[in-house]
């Protein structure tokens, strides 16, 4: 049976994604950027992953293919960290506490090995999610 | 021969960095080499010259693809898709100059818009925050000449805001503070052991979403009250040592960012750090200030309050009464329940920085796209108009985090043809305004009664 944790998500901006985010959102060093998750070791090893890794990560409202990988800053056990966009937000609840800010840090969400599977590109994300995506061109 | 343009300012990060000396080629058209700027910065001018470029307003087709079509034509369709909505969502801002905000507030209120701007999903929650409990800040020119002890909390400017640390708050020498980092303390608070964290005196790990427990035993503390033996993960005596650094301080600065608007409690988190900041007052001297994000995103809260009195979250639908109340008149919230039917995107990316939920809410309707690049909104609209890149291009006033407001100028000419935010805003409206005119001649005409003829 595939093994599954439950961990506590955080998204935020690192300076990877900054950089890459200027260059352009459709450019490979913006997908190396944000397409990865980032865990305690203790975690990883809970769900027998090898470095680079695929995992599937789902909350309440989705689920994203993203790589794992081993951050420079590190976290407690049990707390998760996909940097900020686009592959982050398949996943951030959009509820808001009534401040119009949706739950960006501070969701649960639960990791499984995803072999098989690929990571899609952010085009293919964004345009697939509103029936837009016409394959690469 | 080169030339060299010294003092620019950096169109990135709320630090607003004015010292950068940009190389610009002979035929000012190429930028050479940018100095003084963080990685994130020297990307932004370097990629304003790069081939591939959208010169052209580009329109929807059936097919799915883009076509090229004038500014013109570009601008009528925006005025006629803001016009036939009857609740359109204008969003953004946070990478553009006050003159293009005001603007796009005269088209919002002619239009019947809601007008938001990227504090909704940023630093909205401290507005709420500040409009209860105050706002007791300062400048950084002020942390920079008197701080001695310096806090983040909840925020990571070895990322999010890369000079930070080295123009305002650990490393400068400052009239009062000669002796640089040697003479200062840092306490970073963070679930995570960033980068920030590394250069600090002390880090507390907190737990995530438990920042407003933390600040309740530091407050407890510093009225001189006992607390439990540990609080959000961090231990009494932890909590007890920070606490007698801030309060031997002869000037502190709190700096707090997206952990405390992010996670749960958001503008609690927010208000009872800024409650702490008060108490702190009462044995020596504190500031607080909120990290803002993007180069110009305290400037639409500016704009926007002297304009009609709201920071964010504006309804203007009925037009000149303009009404405020995040959590219904909040983009995230709007887009949820299907309450907008067309959203124009400005100076942010929607389609990367929402919740695909919002996203696909928001799609529904036309969408509308005002970026110098391609970005994910760009992507998925009926319309994506390509302006000059402030800053870069376009000169204009920008608000730094403290409020201070500086005269961004531009380095380079935009592409040919190219207008900036401002003027395009300027021609919607424009636009619009010939629109209603055209809808009231039809109306006065319809009125006439049937059977009467002109001069009877």
């Amino acid at each position: 049976m595939a093994k599954k944790i439950t961990l506590n998500m955080i998204t935020q901006r690192s300076i990877e994604e900054g950089v890459a985010m200027e260059k352009g959102k459709t450019t490979p060093e913006y997908f190396e950027a944000c397409s990865i998750i980032e865990m305690h070791d203790d975690d990883v090893k809970a769900l027998g992953l090898v470095p680079n890794q695929l995992v599937k990560v789902t909350s309440e409202c989705g689920s994203v293919i993203v790589k794992t990988v081993k951050g420079r800053q590190s976290l407690y056990p049990g707390l998760a960290f996909i940097p900020q966009g686009v592959w982050a937000n398949q996943i951030v609840p959009p509820r808001t506490q009534a401040t119009g800010e949706p739950q960006y840090s501070g969701f649960p969400v639960t990791v499984e090995p995803a072999d098989g599977e690929r990571r899609k590109s952010a085009l293919e994300l964004v345009q697939g999610a509103v029936g837009m995506w016409r394959g690469e061109q | 021969m080169p030339t060299k343009i010294e003092n620019v300012g950096c169109p990135y990060c709320g630090v607003c960095c004015d010292d950068l000396v940009v190389t610009v080629s002979d035929d000012g058209k190429k930028i050479l080499e940018v100095e003084n700027a963080c990685a994130i910065g020297n990307q932004i001018f370097h990629h304003a010259t790069t081939e591939g470029r959208i010169r052209l307003p580009r329109l929807r087709q059936p097919d799915g693809t883009y076509k090229d079509i004038s500014y013109d034509e570009a601008v009528d369709y925006a005025a006629k898709v803001l016009h036939n909505a009857k609740k359109p969502l204008i969003y953004g801002f946070g990478s553009t100059n006050c003159e293009g905000m005001a603007a796009a507030a005269k088209v919002a209120e002619k239009a019947g818009a809601v007008l938001d701007n990227c504090a909704s999903i940023c630093h909205g929650s401290s507005f709420l925050a500040i409009f209860d409990n105050g706002y007791p800040s300062c400048t950084l020119g002020e942390t920079k000449n008197r701080a001695d002890v310096i806090v983040y909390w909840g925020a990571n400017p070895a990322h999010a805001h890369p000079r930070h640390m080295s123009r305002y708050s650990i490393f400068p020498r400052g009239f009062f503070t000669g002796k640089g980092h040697k003479s200062r303390k840092i306490i970073v608070i963070d679930p995570r052991h960033t980068d920030t964290a590394q250069v600090a005196d002390i880090h507390l790990q907190v737990q995530q979403g438990h920042d407003y427990d933390l600040f309740d035993a530091f407050r407890t503390v510093v009225r001189g009250h006992d607390i439990p033996d540990v609080v959000a993960g961090i231990e009494k005596e932890k909590i007890i040592e920070a606490v007698e650094i801030m309060k031997k301080a002869r000037f502190g600065t709190i700096f707090y960012g997206m952990g405390l608007c992010h996670s749960d409690g958001r503008n609690h988190n927010v208000d009872i750090a800024i409650s702490l900041t008060r108490d702190l007052n009462d044995f020596t001297k504190w500031t607080i200030m909120a990290m803002r994000g993007h180069y110009n995103i305290t400037g639409p809260g500016a704009v926007w309050s002297w304009q009609y009195g709201f920071p964010y979250c504006l309804d203007l639908t009925k037009r000149d009464i303009a009404h405020m109340n995040p959590g219904e008149t909040s983009s995230i919230d709007l887009a949820m329940r299907d309450e907008v039917d067309a959203f124009v995107n400005i100076g942010t990316d929607a389609g990367a920085h929402f919740p695909i939920e919002a996203v696909k809410h928001l799609r529904k309707h036309p969408w509308i796209t005002i970026d110098p690049n391609i970005c994910m909104a760009s992507e998925i609209s009926d319309l994506h108009i390509p302006v000059g890149i402030v800053g870069v291009e376009v000169p204009g006033i920008v608000y730094r985090m403290d409020n201070v407001p500086i005269q961004y100028r531009k380095v380079i000419d935009p592409p040919e043809g190219v207008i900036s935010d401002e003027e395009l805003f300027e021609r919607i409206h424009k636009r619009l305004c010939e629109l209603e005119a055209e809808e009231t001649v039809k109306e006065h005409v319809k009125a006439a009664p049937v059977g009467v003829r002109a001069g009877e």
